[in-house]
Order: C-alpha cells, then sequence, then structure tokens
C-alpha cells in the first residue's frame, strides 16, 4: 500500500513533465501534419542548456528554465523556417526525413560539443525529502511538479485565449479556410513548431536536474511523446496532458510491479495497443464524416 | 537486346564487387567495412522494398535485422531457459547454416505480423508501430538475460559450415570468405527483388502506391501484396541479420539501435528508393564513407555529416543518387522498373 | 431473364446524413442503363456501394446471383464487375502502356485467356513466368489500340490530357474482362469530337456483351446512348424508364430545375452534419 502510494506520488512527478513533452508534439503533430524527429533532441538540448545555464553562467535552476525554454523557442524557430518552411506542400514522408536528418544533427551536435559522459545539473534544493505520509518526494521534484503544471497552464491559456492560439486552433482546422479568413499562416507555422520545441525544451530542462543530462537522453523520450500524443489523439492537448499521466502511471506500475527493465516498454506496448484497437486515442471525438 | 543492356551496369558491379579483395590485398580493415557495408547493403535492399514500392517507411526495419541475428546465434549456441510454471525449453546447438535458415523463417514470421498490421494503420503511424516494435524486442533482448545474456551480450557465436555431399565442408572464418559469402548472399537478395518488382507483383505494389482505390478496383488484393512485400522484405532483414551475428560472432542489444535503421534509410533514400540499384549505390556509399571519414572526423561528427546529407539530398535530389545521374545521362528522365523499354519486341 | 446486377433496398447513411436512402434497380445483361440526378444525388455514393468501397447500412447489391455482402472491392471485380473513377483514373507516374499492363493484373490470376497461365509467386521468382508476361503485353497493346490510346503508349499517364486520362481509366477497367462496367462520369473533360468518339466505343464495348451503367451529367450524350435512364434524387429513385419517357417526366423536370435551391439545402444539411 505505502509501495502503491509512493508509485502515484512519483506518477505525478513524472506525467506534469510528459505532459509537457506530449503538448508539444501533439501541437506539431495536429496542426502541421510533420511527424517531429527533432522533438528528442531539443529536449535533449533543454537539459543541456540548463547545465550550461547553471554550470557556466552560475545561474540558479529557476532562472536557468526561461534561458532552456528561450533556447528551444529560437531553435525551433530555426528548423522551422530553415527546414520546414520551403518544403511545404510536400508529403509527410519527405519532412519526416527532414527531421530525422535534423534530430541526428542536433543528437551527434550535442555529443560532439559535451561528449558522451553524463553531466549532473546541481540541485538549489535541501536534500532531505518531504515526508507526505508514507511517502517521501524530494523538493527538487516537487518543483518540477509545479513548473510543469504552471507551463501547461499558460500553454492551454495561450491557445484558448489569445489571437495566437485562435489562430492556431483555426489552423488546426482547415489551413485553407484559415488563410483565406485572412490568418497568416506562415507564421502559424513557425509559432506553433517553436512553441512545441520551447515545451521540448522545458521538459529537458526539469527532468536534467532530476536525473542526469547526456546525449542520448532524447530518443526514449521522444518516442514516449509519440505515445502520448497517440494515446491523446492527434492534436489534442488536453488528450496529450492526459495520456502524459497515464503513460507515467503506466511507467510507474511497470517497473514496480513487471520489471524496471520494462519500464520504458510501456510507451511502446501503449502505442501498439492503441493504434491496433483505437487508433484515433482514447480522447478523440467522433472522426468526422466526408 | 535492350534487356542484355539493363543486366549490363548490375553485371559489372557485381564483377567490381567480386574482383575488389584481389585488388585490395589482403586489408583486413577495408574488407571488414566492405563485409559490415555489404550486410548492411542487404538490409537497405529489404528496406527499399517496403519503402521504396509499396511507400510504406518501416522505421523499425532493425527489428528483423536483430531478430535474425539473435534466431541464428541462439540456434548454433544453444541454450537453457526457464519459461515459468515449471517449464522449461532446452536447446541444443545446431549448424550455424540451420540458423541462418531458421532466422530468415523467423524474421519472415515477424515480417508477416507487421504487413497484416500496416493495412490497419498507415502513414505515420504505421512507422510509429514499427519503431515500437522495434523498441520492445530490443528491450527484450536487453532484459531477457538468461536467453540472451543480455547487455553482456552472446560470445562464440561459431561461424557458418557450409557443406556439399561428397566434396567436404568448409567453415567460413577468414573475412575474405566472408565477404564472398555476403556478396552471394547480396546477389541473391538483388535477383529475388529484380524478379519481384519486374513483373505482375511489382506492378501491384506500384498501383497501390500510386493509387490505391484504382488498383483496387482492378482486382489488386492490397492486403495480400503488402503482406507478400513485407515478408520478403523482413526475411532477407534477418539473412543480413544472421550474417553479421556469425561475422563478427558476438552480438548484444546494440543491433537493435535506431541508428541503423536510420542507416539504412539514408542509404535507400540518397541512393534513390524503388529502383534496383539505388540502395546498393546508397548503401556501398554510405557503408564505406566512415572508412573514408575515419582518418578526419570523430564518429559522432560523422555522424553529423550523415544527417547534413540526408536532409541536403531530399531538398536537391529528392528521388536519390540513381534516378537523378540516370536523369542527367538520358534525356527522358529515368523510371523506377523500364518495364516498357525492357523489351521493344512488345506489339505497338 | 433475372438481371445481372441487382440494387435491393439499399440505403445508406454517415452518421446522421442520409446518401442513398432506398434505392432499389435492375439491370439487365446488355443493356446501357445511365444513373443520373442532380449533384450530390447519391450516384458516385451507389457507385462506391456496388464496387464494395462502401458498405451499405441496409439492403444488399447482387452481381449475376451473387450477394456481394462483405465482398473486398477486389473481389468484386474478379466477379467481372469492374469500374471507373470519377477523378483519378490513372496510375500518374506510370506510362500508358504499364497503367493497361497494372490493370490486367487479374488477367495473369485466373488463366481467364488460351495460354495464359497463370504466374505465381514462385514461377516469377525463377523467371518462368516470362510467357504469360509476352502475352499480357500483346494483350495491352491490343487493348490501347482499341481504344484508341495506341499512339500514347509510352507517355506518362499523369501527363495526358483530362479528357484522355478518362479514357485510360476506361482501358483499365476493361482489362479486368468484365462482363459488366460501371462508368463515373467517363466524357467529363472531353470536348465534343472526343465525346463522339466515346459515344462509338461505349456501343463497341456493348457489342462485345459487356453490359454498361452510367454515371454522367452530359444528358444529350446520355439520351442518345441509353436504352434505360434511372434517375435520383436526394438519395431517392424518382423515375425510371427509356430515355424518351424520361425527357418528360415531370418529377425529373422539377427535380433539374430545382437543382440550384436543392444544392443549397444540401450544401446547410452537409453543414449541420458536419457540426452536430
Amino acid at each position: 500500500m505505502d509501495q502503491l502510494i509512493q508509485h502515484l506520488v512519483n506518477t505525478l512527478i513524472l506525467g506534469g513533465t510528459y505532459a509537457l513533452l506530449g503538448i508539444g508534439l501533439t501541437l506539431i503533430f495536429g496542426i502541421m501534419n510533420v511527424v517531429n524527429f527533432t522533438h528528442g533532441a531539443l529536449y535533449t538540448v533543454g537539459a543541456y542548456l540548463t547545465y550550461l545555464a547553471v554550470a557556466a553562467l552560475g545561474l540558479d535552476l529557476f532562472l536557468a528554465l526561461p534561458v532552456a525554454i528561450l533556447g528551444g523557442l529560437l531553435l525551433g524557430a530555426l528548423i522551422e523556417i530553415v527546414l520546414l518552411r520551403p518544403l511545404r506542400g510536400q508529403d509527410i514522408d519527405t519532412t519526416m526525413l527532414v527531421m530525422i536528418g535534423a534530430g541526428i544533427v542536433l543528437q551527434s551536435g550535442t555529443l560532439w560539443i559535451f561528449g558522451g559522459v553524463a553531466k549532473a545539473v546541481p540541485s538549489p534544493f535541501p536534500e532531505a525529502p518531504l515526508q507526505i505520509g508514507p511517502a517521501s518526494v524530494s523538493w527538487l521534484r516537487l518543483f518540477v511538479l509545479g513548473a510543469a503544471l504552471l507551463l501547461i497552464g499558460l500553454t492551454y491559456a495561450l491557445i484558448n485565449r489569445t489571437k495566437l492560439g485562435l489562430a492556431m486552433r483555426a489552423t488546426f482546422q482547415d489551413a485553407d479556410t484559415a488563410a483565406l479568413m485572412g490568418v497568416n499562416v506562415r507564421v502559424i507555422y513557425t509559432a506553433t513548431f517553436a512553441m512545441g520545441s520551447a515545451l521540448a525544451a522545458a521538459a529537458g530542462a526539469l527532468l536534467g536536474p532530476v536525473y542526469v543530462v547526456h546525449p542520448q537522453m532524447g530518443g526514449p523520450a521522444e518516442l514516449k511523446a509519440f505515445a502520448i500524443v497517440i494515446l491523446g489523439g492527434l492534436g489534442n492537448v488536453t488528450g496529450a496532458a492526459i495520456g502524459g499521466f497515464i503513460l507515467a502511471l503506466a511507467e510507474e506500475l511497470g517497473a514496480g510491479y513487471i520489471s524496471s527493465g520494462y519500464r520504458d516498454a510501456m510507451g511502446f506496448l501503449i502505442i501498439i495497443a492503441v493504434l491496433l484497437y483505437r487508433p484515433t486515442g482514447l480522447f478523440a471525438k467522433a472522426e468526422r464524416v466526408g | 537486346m535492350s534487356r542484355l543492356l539493363h543486366a549490363l551496369p548490375p553485371l559489372a558491379l557485381l564483377a567490381a564487387l567480386a574482383a575488389l579483395p584481389l585488388a585490395l590485398g589482403s586489408n583486413p580493415y577495408l574488407l571488414n567495412a566492405l563485409i559490415v557495408t555489404g550486410i548492411l547493403t542487404i538490409g537497405a535492399m529489404s528496406l527499399n522494398l517496403l519503402l521504396g514500392y509499396t511507400g510504406q517507411l518501416s522505421l523499425g526495419h532493425i527489428a528483423f535485422f536483430g531478430i535474425g541475428a539473435y534466431v541464428s546465434a541462439l540456434t548454433s549456441l544453444g541454450f537453457d531457459v526457464e519459461l515459468g510454471f515449471g517449464l522449461r525449453a532446452v536447446h541444443e546447438p545446431w549448424p550455424a547454416a540451420v540458423g541462418f535458415v531458421l532466422a530468415v523463417v523467423a524474421a519472415g514470421a515477424c515480417g508477416y505480423l507487421i504487413g497484416r498490421l500496416s493495412f490497419r494503420v498507415r502513414g505515420a503511424y504505421f512507422v510509429l508501430v514499427t519503431i515500437s516494435f522495434a523498441e520492445v524486442v530490443r528491450l527484450v533482448a536487453l532484459n531477457w538475460v538468461e536467453l540472451t545474456q543480455g547487455p553482456l551480450a552472446l560470445t562464440n557465436i561459431p561461424a557458418i559450415t557450409l557443406g556439399l555431399p561428397g566434396l567436404g565442408t568448409w567453415t567460413l572464418r577468414t573475412k575474405l570468405q566472408n565477404y564472398y559469402l555476403v556478396l552471394a548472399v547480396g546477389t541473391l537478395c538483388w535477383f529475388v527483388v529484380a524478379r519481384l518488382v519486374g513483373a505482375r507483383f511489382g506492378r501491384a505494389m506500384r498501383g497501390l502506391k500510386e493509387n490505391e482505390s484504382l488498383a483496387l478496383s482492378v482486382g489488386i488484393n492490397a492486403t495480400r501484396t503488402l503482406t507478400v512485400a513485407a515478408v520478403v522484405s523482413a526475411a532477407m532483414a534477418g539473412a543480413a541479420g544472421s550474417l553479421y551475428a556469425h561475422y563478427l560472432r558476438i552480438i548484444d542489444p546494440e543491433v537493435f539501435a535506431f541508428t541503423t535503421t536510420v542507416g539504412m534509410v539514408i542509404m535507400v533514400v540518397a541512393g534513390g528508393k524503388g529502383t534496383l540499384m539505388g540502395p546498393v549505390v546508397g548503401g556501398l556509399i554510405f557503408g564505406l564513407l566512415p572508412v573514408a571519414l575515419r582518418p578526419v572526423m570523430a564518429p559522432e561528427a560523422q555522424w553529423i555529416v550523415y544527417g547534413l546529407v540526408l536532409i541536403v539530398i531530399l531538398f536537391v535530389m529528392p528521388r536519390g543518387i540513381v534516378p537523378g545521374l540516370a536523369g542527367l545521362v538520358r534525356r527522358r528522365p529515368a523510371r523506377a522498373v523500364p518495364v516498357l523499354e525492357a523489351s521493344p519486341e512488345a506489339p505497338r | 431473364m433475372s438481371p445481372i446486377l441487382s440494387i435491393d433496398h439499399v440505403g445508406v447513411r454517415f452518421g446522421g446524413l442520409v446518401a442513398i436512402a432506398d434505392l432499389h434497380f435492375d439491370v439487365q445483361a446488355g443493356e446501357i442503363v445511365s444513373l443520373i440526378g442532380p449533384n450530390g444525388a447519391g450516384k458516385t455514393t451507389a457507385f462506391n456501394v456496388m464496387t464494395g468501397f462502401l458498405k451499405p447500412s441496409q439492403g444488399e447489391v447482387r452481381f449475376r446471383g451473387t450477394s456481394l455482402k462483405g465482398l473486398q472491392p477486389h473481389d468484386i471485380t474478379r466477379l467481372g464487375l469492374a469500374r471507373t473513377f470519377q477523378r483519378t483514373s490513372v496510375f500518374p507516374d506510370d506510362t500508358v502502356f504499364d497503367n493497361v499492363m497494372i490493370g490486367l493484373h487479374r488477367q495473369g490470376a485466373s488463366g481467364g485467356a488460351p495460354g495464359m497461365a497463370r504466374a505465381s509467386l514462385l514461377d516469377t521468382l525463377l523467371g518462368r513466368a516470362g510467357a504469360s508476361e509476352q502475352a499480357l503485353r500483346a494483350r495491352a497493346a491490343a487493348l490501347l489500340d482499341w481504344t484508341g490510346l495506341g499512339g500514347r503508349a509510352r507517355e506518362k499517364a499523369g501527363s495526358l490530357a483530362y479528357g484522355e486520362q478518362r479514357l485510360v481509366g476506361v482501358a483499365l477497367a476493361l482489362a479486368t474482362d468484365p462482363a459488366m462496367l460501371l462508368l463515373d462520369e467517363p466524357v467529363s473533360g472531353m470536348n465534343a469530337s472526343e465525346t463522339r468518339v466515346f459515344v462509338r466505343l461505349l456501343r463497341q464495348i456493348r457489342e462485345r456483351g459487356i453490359t454498361i451503367l452510367l454515371v454522367e451529367h452530359d444528358m444529350p450524350m446520355v439520351m442518345e446512348v441509353s436504352d434505360r435512364i434511372v434517375v435520383l434524387n436526394y438519395g431517392r429513385l424518382i423515375a425510371e424508364g427509356p430515355p424518351e419517357a424520361i425527357r418528360s417526366d415531370p418529377a425529373v423536370i422539377e427535380a433539374y430545375l430545382g437543382q440550384g435551391s436543392a444544392a443549397r439545402r444540401a450544401a446547410a444539411e452537409v453543414r449541420e452534419a458536419a457540426c452536430a
């Protein structure tokens, strides 16, 4: 029982970050119809930016986080403008392959610059964990959850309360019609990709200090993000948020009660199962007619 | 005559590859690079059957390769595993050549499952399902330590022994022997793909790729066609994996690395997907590029180059090197399978 | 005489939208029948049901006495019912000749013509398919000549003029050796002289014993070529008979005169259904 409570607490902490990852990817996938194989690399970049900000610039974690987010935003915008904008109208396979190429460049670039040795980001929080009943949770992890929830809330507000968000939603529904109604679709695509990338970088910046920072951390994270997107349904932000927590729960329980070696398998099993039995995702509305 | 003309470039390439070790002398480093390149090129040829001819991108293709490697290795090494419920599976070692056959069969069977699947999920979803499949298999190889030794790797995998009744047997231990084995298997695979795509079955695949509804309406069975393509493709990848295991004689779960699939994708896309020569040309270029780049840059820098090359090729030569060059040589754009040109005697 | 094709009280609904309410008619062997009606009347939907691309919500289609219920499109083609498509009628990246070769897919399989043994996968791998390949080529060439596309054999199908692409579509359907042909707006995109040539081809096809069901907007052509006309409106059959009778049928005139407002109403309904 105590063990279960601990797993649930861990699920909450992990799920918040997973939700960030998933929301970023579902926006890009849903609005732009691009299978973004740079998402994991941007997660890695976010983690390294945090490491740099803390270790090299001497900033504390609270200031390092905005640095990482800004870095992700700019890098995402750059990728979109240089690589995706010229390919608009190409089939999904072409953009997917280009994104794979860009992902390799980013990941190998990180490895080249920082080397293969994992780095630890020092935490400004006290070592002693907070005891909540039978479960214990470190202050750092609580901060991670709080920051993740704050960022999810901000993303929601941006999508639902701003003009940019309205244009994004219109583009998601139908890019051609949105363009006819005066939405600058090019700008929306750049903004979407930059925002999705910033969320990936934020997730990396938050989980980097919890674990360690290394160049290969993005690979599994990327596939987890895909699992979350598929679980939540394409372009469904709420679905991705819930999907993040479901994946975290499945991993926690899988690792706790089956075998820790299969923790990472949970996401893949979810992808396979969902696509075979409910390809529109768990939270998708009925398919549109016609 | 024209048929002969079309057979000429591959035959010339085959002759050149067969003669290459004579020219290289006994440079073990280069020979090793050629063998591994050859094995990966077989993988690329198998991937091309799906990606190039049916249009389905299998980013988990390495699963078939790795399954082939493990099945072959375990068949020839033997194993003794507890299955739970008091059940035990004990297997005495069999000859490596049997392992090769079983690797082809096992990988083909997995290809059957993926092929059936491809009819339910297409496009990006198919890509994600195949990646997930490969990662699950990798995690099993990593965690089922009793069977696979996990990260400690399966070692002392025997070399393949070939025997002809009355003529004795050869155990292929030297690099030179393995080189010719890979070349022989590669040639066989090339032949299988060429036969498949050049005839009725190839037209069915092209029809489905170009206009699926129309293809169905002329009586093409989509499920059957895609499944057969996936089975043949997976079986070939399994053969490549088996060669890999018996050549290196040690395998660990890293054979399932996603980057190897990406490498094969680069070979196919750069060489020219949907062409017979594309994966071979792409395979040779990208397989041997590390040999050229090794003195000048670190492996991670090489991967940066690969990523950039993939991007650049998609931008400037989206159909790949072989069709691109063929288009420059001929006035008319090159075609994937020149059915009509191949026999001018066809009544018009 | 039993009909070659029976549409037996077929209905198709997408969610709340009724595409076909209750369609019931027969086609006799050897006939040329036209299925007409204003835009959105459900003609293409009816074709999709007959050829297995859509499952009807109710009723069934029988072809030569066989129920088509649960059959896949390629199964139905094998039974001898072929179709063309309204928009994409060719394999765009292949030559016209190769298009027809793809269309001859079934011919390699069921031994339709004498001396054309089935080329199995094994035969293909062993190179034993050569003889049937030669026969297929001869057949493709003959079919192209017959449909008047002989001069276009080496051109890429996707680069042909729209009207010629429609003709390639018909050649593809004929390549399946059908007993009955469903043609979806075959002369759209053709000029007057091309249409005249096509009408002649249509009659030749019928003389070969192939039954034809036609969806077409070109009324003079429909009136000229049809033995019988079936009129659909709002997914319902509103008239059926020989061309002279249809020409003067008040319900048909009403349907076509009211097309402007009907189209608006239909559009409004579709919008409602999409929002629901």
